[in-house]
Parts: C-alpha cells; sequence; structure tokens
C-alpha cells in the first residue's frame, strides 16, 4: 500500500472483532481526512457501531491498527481516546441530567480555587464551548429542564471543551425534531471549517447527502466501497448498501389467507403521536415489518398488544374489538407477544423451562381457586418440549443456562401453550444459531397453516424476504410502503426504510 | 430551593398547631430539648444524605450509633483511658466502618442494603459482646467532656442559651453545604448518583468517591454516639440507638433527598431531621393522640410528604414539556 501526499488524519486498518463467535467486524479499513465529514452507513448489524466503539475506546478491537496522523496507537479506555483528541456522542445521551450545563460540560476536569469548585470560570468558559455549538443559554441551566436537541448540543460543547479533533456522532438525529436537526448540521459545519473532524453514523440517507464529505459503507461486518462526494447521492449509498445476492434460503409453503383476525385502526403510538398507522392481517397470513432499528417497529407491536398505552385508534383482536386495552385483554382474546429482548422480558431466567412454559396459563388453570395446576403445567411444557425440540436437561434446568435458540423455543412455547389466535414476534430469531432458526421458521410455518395469524418485526432481509406474504416497511414511526410477496426485493425494502418513496421507486425501474 | 421551603412550611404548620392544641409546647425547657434532639438526628441525617445522594443506603447507622455510645464510656470508666486516646479511638474505629462499606460496596460489588444490613446487625452484636450486656454509663464523672452535649452558649441579655449539639450541628451542616455543593467530590457524588455510567465516562474514580460517602456517614454516626450518650449519660447496648437509622433516612428523604439518587440539600435535610422530632413531641404533648400510635403518625407524615413531592415534580415536568413544545 502506497502512501498518499498528506498522511490521514485517522486511519484504522483491518479491525476485526468477535463477539462470543459471532464475527461483527472483520478486517475493516477506514481512511478520514482532517476537517471531514466523514459518513459510515450500513445496514442493520453492519458493524458501526462496533466500529465506532473501537475507535472511541469503549471496547479493544480483536485484531488491526488505529493511525492518527500516521502513528500507530492503542485505545484502552474512553480517557485514552480522550487524550487522543478522539470523543464519542453517545446515541443515548450520558449527561448527569440534575446538574447544571456548565457542571457537565466541565465533570472530572472542574477548575477549582482554594479547593472549592471555581464557578465563574467554569461559567465563563462553558459560555465559550456553548458559543461554539451556537448556544445561548445560560450554563447555570439544569440539564433536565433542556429539551433533548439542546442536550445534545451540550454533550458536543462538553466533547469540545476537551479539545476534541475527531467528534464521533451515532445516530445522533436520532431523537431530535427537523429543526432541531437543521440546527445540528449548521453547527456540524462550522466545526468544520474550524477543522473539527465529524465521523457521522447515520440511517437517514437524506442527511448525509446533505453533510457528508464522504461515505464509507459497511455490509456484514466489511468495507462494502467508499463514495467520494460527487458519488453520493440516495440510490448509490442503497445499491452500495445492500448489494448482496440473496439466495431464498427459507422457502417456505404458502397457504390461502382466510378471515381477518387482526385489524389494527388508525393507531398512533406514545412514541410517534404524530402518524396513525392502520393494518391487517388474515388467518394464516404472515406479515413481515421491516425497518431500520429506531423505526417504531417494536412500539407498534408493543401498543398493539397493549403493553403500552396508545394516543389513540383501536385493535380489533379475532372478532373483540379494543381501543386502549390492556395486554391481559389482548391475551384472554387470544394475542399472544414474543419480546424482542427475551432474557430481560420473554423469560424468567431462575426458573425451568416448565415453571415459564406454564406461566401465562397459570391464571387459567386454578384448581380450589388458589392453587397452580401442576400436572397441567407438566403436560403444557412436556408437549411444548416434545413438539418443539426444546434440549433441556430437565424441565427445572434453569433457562439461563440454555442457548439462546432453546431460550427462544421456550419463550414462543409458552404462548403456543395458550392457543394463540394472533401471534406477534419481535425479531423471532435474534441471537439464535442457524438450525434453531430453521426449526422456529418451521415452526412459523405451521402455525400459518393452522390458521394463525402472524404479524412479525424483523431486521434480517432474508428472514423478511423469505417468510412474509406481505412485508410492512416502517420509516421514523409510519409505514413508508407496504410490498407485496413479489416485489419485496432487499433494494425495494431498504428504500422504503431510509425514507424513500413508493412512487419515485417505481420509477427507478427497480420492481419487476 | 422551593422544596426546601416547602419542607420549612411543614415544620412551622406543625409548630403553630402543636402550640395551639398544648400549652407546654412553647416552654423554654420543652423548647431547648427539642432543639437539642433535632440537632442530634440532623447529624445522623446529614450522614445519612451523602450516602442516599450517591444512589446507596446506610441502615448500620443506630448500630454505629449504639457501638460508639457504648465503646466510649466504656473505655473512659470501665478501662480507665484517658480522654484523648478514647475520642481517637472511636474516631478510627468509625472511619474504619464507613471504610469497609464503601470497600465491600465497590471493590466486591455488594449491594448497599446487604453490606449494611449486615452491619446493623454486627456492631450491636459485637457491642453487647465487648460490654457484656451492662449498661455503660460515666457515672457522675467526665462533666468537662459532657458539656459538649449538655452545655449551652448564653444568648446574651436574655436567659436562654443555644443547645452545644445546635452548635456542632451548624458547623457540621456548614462544612456538609461547602462538600457537597461547592467542592468537586460534592459535584462527583451528585453526577454518580444520577448517571454513573456519565460519570465513569468523565474520567472519574467512582468508587473513590462511593467509599468517601460511606466514610462521612459512618463518621457522622459516630459523631452522634458520641453526643447522644454524653447528653443522656449511659448507654444501653441492648436498645441504645435502636430504629435511629430509620430516622436519619426518613430525615433526608422528607428533606428532599430521592432512593433514586443525585438529589438533596443539606438544609433540607436538616429541616426534614427537626420534622421528625417535632412531631415526635408533638405526639406526647398532644393529649388528642394517644402516644402508641407515634409510629403510625409519622410514617403517614413522612408518605404524604413523598407523595405531595411526585405530584408536584409531575406537575412541573408536565409544564415544562408544554413549554417546549410551544417552542417547536
Amino acid at each position: 500500500m502506497t502512501e498518499s501526499p498528506s498522511t490521514p488524519f485517522l486511519q484504522a486498518r483491518g479491525l476485526t472483532k468477535g463477539f462470543s463467535g459471532v464475527t461483527a467486524l472483520s478486517g475493516v479499513s477506514l481512511s478520514v481526512e482532517q476537517g471531514e465529514v466523514h459518513a459510515v452507513i450500513g445496514e442493520n448489524g453492519a458493524g458501526k457501531s462496533t466500529l465506532m466503539k473501537i475507535l472511541a475506546g469503549v471496547q479493544p478491537q480483536d485484531k488491526g491498527q488505529i493511525l492518527i496522523d500516521g502513528v500507530p496507537i492503542v485505545l484502552n479506555g474512553v480517557d485514552q481516546a480522550l487524550a487522543q483528541g478522539i470523543a464519542l456522542i453517545h446515541q443515548e445521551l450520558n449527561l448527569a441530567d440534575n446538574l447544571d450545563v456548565g457542571s457537565n460540560i466541565f465533570l472530572g476536569r472542574e477548575p477549582t480555587r482554594l479547593g472549592l469548585i471555581d464557578s465563574k470560570k467554569i461559567e465563563s468558559q462553558a459560555s465559550h464551548f456553548l458559543s461554539m455549538v451556537g448556544l445561548d443559554i445560560d450554563p447555570r441551566t439544569l440539564v433536565e429542564t433542556l429539551p433533548i436537541g439542546v442536550q445534545q448540543m451540550v454533550e458536543i460543547a462538553k466533547a469540545l471543551s476537551v479539545n476534541a479533533r475527531l467528534l464521533i456522532m451515532d445516530e445522533p438525529t436520532s431523537s431530535l425534531s427537523h429543526r432541531e436537526t437543521e440546527e445540528l448540521f449548521r453547527v456540524i459545519e462550522k466545526l468544520k471549517s474550524q477543522g473539527v473532524t465529524i465521523l457521522y453514523i447515520s440511517h437517514r440517507l437524506f442527511e448525509i447527502e446533505t453533510i457528508a464529505d464522504r461515505v464509507t459503507v459497511l455490509r456484514d461486518g466489511e468495507n462494502a466501497g467508499i463514495l467520494e462526494k460527487d458519488e453520493i447521492s440516495h440510490d448509490t449509498m442503497v445499491e452500495a448498501m445492500v448489494g448482496r445476492n440473496i439466495s431464498q434460503f427459507y422457502s417456505r409453503k404458502r397457504c390461502e389467507p382466510g378471515e381477518t383476525l387482526l385489524e389494527v385502526k388508525e393507531l398512533r403510538t406514545l412514541a410517534w403521536p404524530q402518524h396513525a398507522i392502520s393494518l391487517e392481517v388474515k388467518a394464516g397470513e404472515m406479515v413481515g415489518i421491516a425497518g431500520l432499528v429506531g423505526a417504531g417497529r417494536t412500539e407498534l407491536l408493543r401498543a398493539v398488544f397493549g403493553i403500552d398505552k396508545s394516543e389513540s385508534g383501536s385493535v380489533m383482536i379475532a372478532d373483540k374489538r379494543f381501543s386502549g386495552h390492556k395486554c391481559r385483554d389482548a391475551i384472554s382474546a387470544g394475542m399472544a407477544l414474543v419480546p424482542e429482548n427475551r432474557k430481560t422480558e420473554g423469560l424468567i431466567l431462575e426458573m425451568g423451562t416448565r415453571q415459564n412454559i406454564g406461566l401465562p396459563a397459570l391464571d387459567r388453570y386454578r384448581t380450589a381457586g388458589i392453587f397452580a395446576n401442576a400436572s397441567r403445567e407438566r403436560e403444557a411444557s412436556d408437549q411444548m418440549i416434545r413438539e418443539m425440540h426444546i434440549k433441556t436437561p430437565s424441565d427445572w434446568q434453569h433457562v439461563r443456562y440454555l442457548s439462546g435458540g432453546n431460550q427462544q423455543k421456550v419463550v414462543i412455547g409458552k404462548w403456543l401453550s395458550m392457543k394463540p389466535k394472533i401471534l406477534l414476534l419481535d425479531e423471532p430469531t435474534r441471537g439464535v444459531d442457524i438450525g434453531a432458526k430453521q426449526e422456529i421458521y418451521r415452526l412459523m410455518e405451521e402455525l400459518a397453516s393452522e390458521g394463525v395469524a402472524i404479524l412479525f418485526v424483523s431486521s434480517e432481509m432474508e428472514e423478511v424476504i423469505s417468510m412474509s406474504d406481505r412485508v410492512i416497511v416502517m420509516h421514523e414511526g409510519r409505514i413508508s410502503g407496504e410490498l407485496a410477496r413479489e416485489h419485496a426485493s432487499e433494494e425495494a425494502i431498504m428504500h422504503l426504510a431510509t425514507g424513500g418513496q413508493v412512487q419515485d421507486f417505481s420509477k427507478t425501474g427497480n420492481i419487476k | 430551593m422551593k422544596k426546601v421551603l416547602g419542607i420549612f412550611g411543614l415544620l412551622v404548620f406543625i409548630c403553630i398547631a402543636t402550640h395551639i392544641m398544648s400549652d407546654a409546647f412553647l416552654t423554654e425547657f420543652n423548647i431547648e430539648n427539642l432543639i437539642r434532639r433535632s440537632a442530634l438526628f440532623g447529624i445522623l441525617s446529614i450522614g445519612a444524605a451523602f450516602v442516599i445522594i450517591t444512589s446507596g443506603i446506610d441502615l448500620s447507622i443506630g448500630s454505629v450509633v449504639c457501638l460508639i455510645g457504648c465503646l466510649l464510656p466504656w473505655m473512659l470508666v470501665e478501662r480507665g483511658m484517658s480522654v484523648p486516646v478514647s475520642l481517637f479511638a472511636v474516631l478510627a474505629v468509625s472511619l474504619l466502618i464507613g471504610f469497609t462499606h464503601g470497600l465491600l460496596i465497590t471493590k466486591i460489588k455488594l449491594q448497599p442494603f446487604v453490606v449494611t444490613l449486615c452491619g446493623l446487625l454486627f456492631y450491636r452484636g459485637l457491642t453487647r459482646g465487648i460490654v457484656h450486656d451492662q449498661t455503660q454509663g460515666f457515672r457522675g464523672g467526665f462533666s468537662g467532656l459532657r458539656v459538649l452535649s449538655q452545655g449551652q452558649l448564653p444568648i446574651p441579655g436574655t436567659e436562654f442559651g443555644i443547645p452545644n449539639p445546635c452548635l456542632i450541628l451548624v458547623v457540621v451542616a456548614i462544612a456538609a453545604i461547602i462538600l457537597l455543593n461547592f467542592t468537586v467530590y460534592g459535584r462527583y457524588m451528585l453526577a454518580l448518583g444520577r448517571n454513573e455510567t456519565a460519570t465513569r465516562f468523565s474520567g472519574i474514580n467512582t468508587d473513590r468517591i462511593t467509599i468517601l460517602a460511606y466514610v462521612i456517614c459512618a463518621l457522622l454516626s459516630g459523631l452522634g454516639g458520641l453526643l447522644f450518650v454524653l447528653d443522656v449519660g449511659s448507654a444501653q447496648p441492648v436498645d441504645f440507638g435502636n430504629f435511629y437509622e430509620l430516622y436519619a433516612i426518613a430525615g433526608a428523604v422528607l428533606g428532599g433527598c430521592s432512593l433514586r439518587g443525585g438529589q438533596g440539600t443539606i438544609l433540607g435535610v436538616v429541616i426534614g431531621a427537626a420534622v421528625m422530632q417535632v412531631l415526635k413531641n408533638t405526639i406526647t404533648l398532644v393529649d388528642a393522640i394517644p402516644t402508641n400510635i407515634e409510629y403510625a403518625v409519622i410514617g403517614a407524615v413522612i408518605l404524604a410528604g413523598v407523595v405531595t413531592d411526585e405530584f408536584v415534580k409531575r406537575i412541573a415536568a408536565q409544564r415544562r414539556s408544554q413549554v417546549a413544545q410551544r417552542v417547536e
């Protein structure tokens, strides 16, 4: 490799990182020039966040090298990255919101006088950094009283106060309003003109079109190309991100859908009250919800199931119509939800398979009014262990010690023992091995053929495309489009998921 | 600040109500006694507040009071040790207790509740073992030392005086206010109590700060134990300081500390501790309230206080989001 005449500000070579056997990054390289806004894009799970965490010293790489101004450096911990002038603006805000703005900016580096904190100095210096990000607020304002967009700016000001030369922004606009986003862009431009380099990660391709000088594309933990300024467009980015060959890795039997079992009407979730969502799923139909992380898919499922309150709207479950229902109502009407995070939401880890599977039906099968019906519990759990091939040494073995795939089967089994008419699944195969995946798919298929209506959220393209009869794509809290099975290509889904329009899309002729 | 005014209002209200219902309330003897008790519990509450602000808890306060309260007369009278040596010894013991709590919580990562619950049991048992369940007292001696608790600073021109524990409380409170609000250590306690990750990511040694909070709490518990026994004159190891940790914690919570951490003012805590003592006094003095429901009244008042606080907070948050929406 020949060095370019001017050494890039930051270089990463061959970065590799695995998490318990799963490779998140493999041999990724990155080259960022001083004073540019460099975007990193990729699908869910492409390795963007892992890359950023390595660069910010949050976690070390397994292999590979990081160079600043051509000098190799070792980043062991956030403070070492800070000492090199690298600061990460977290996706979730990292401020102590019970303190004021100035205290947060100088947290850990308070100027003191006679052993006491020099508040005057903090105030005057904080004002300087606040004005750098275009904020005209009193440094004595409590952080918790500020809108989220302003808090974000405070965090940037905090990074600047340690003389950060490289700001890593991980999805900085995910919780910002339109106006706040524009304000952020103005600040980014200003920082750029002052020589600050920005590494910008976002799912929002329109934003990247607006501000990025260069784009590095990641796909499945590997480099998938670099786009120069004049090459950056929505279409080129989508193309570079997907460009993968999807083999129909699971071809499933289809069945004729029956009557409508689930109808969601004008539902407004608390997370995205500005968008009313309507959809329906028929008996025997499998509908996939695709979209990027944070598009509001999980929130939708939770509102439909009644775990979260909804702002307005109604849900028809089987033949009962609810508005403002609780999940208890949904369950007794025949609905079940397999949640996104099985360890915290799906299972009681310190109980065995039998008790976990028995839990939802415990109330229904009481003996003498108060006693748990142990024999029914055992029967249900025996049946599920048999039918779903749950591998466990005994049904008392705490589920904590089962593999991810078997844990997921327990969560699904827990609901199947209730014989649901409608099954909602959130990321049904996240973190399970390929064998268990196939079994879960087979199970979903069987349920559909028995007339269960299935609505599932998935971030895996292959899964959505090969399992769904219909694909609903969400973008920023609304349904941005719906694709019939024959039109559900990876490109079409990505296009809608990144805010493209349905009609735009048909013009490009990507649909056969 | 509004919170401090609120709790101060409550204190004034209870005082006025008690005065109306009982002639014995506004007497020199009663007021002096009340101030003395409030000051002693105020010291314990300040200690509890530091721990609570770092989102921890200390349940061993009462047992530390017992340990120190019994050790001091035991060393002076039974063992015939000198005053400076004895004072130094109780100081060292308190320090060691706080340091041990802090180490167990930060280095071995035990839960504060568990560590200090074990402390609650351990120190009382230890005390009873050391002194063989015998009441420890000064036997009429050491009046010079006992002035610390029993004496008062006369107010010139009147026959009244400020009890010495109150003066000590003022000193402790001022030191605590400076530590919490004007030094980096206090700032770090507030920050780590609210957002431990952010504090650690700011390059702060959060373990050290947590240990500091437990050391402060144990030291003030020890100081409290010392002043209590100097005041009363003797300590019975079986029940001396019983439940004091609950009064200390209740005072801190009533005074505006949140058990979620990151919140609290020293002034509020001192007033909160005073409210607890005035309430006890009210129940004793007012004939209409039977003395045996004392705990029920105190429990109800604390509950009412925190419920009100929660509602006030909710209304404030609502108003804030409305303002934010209008700005949008």
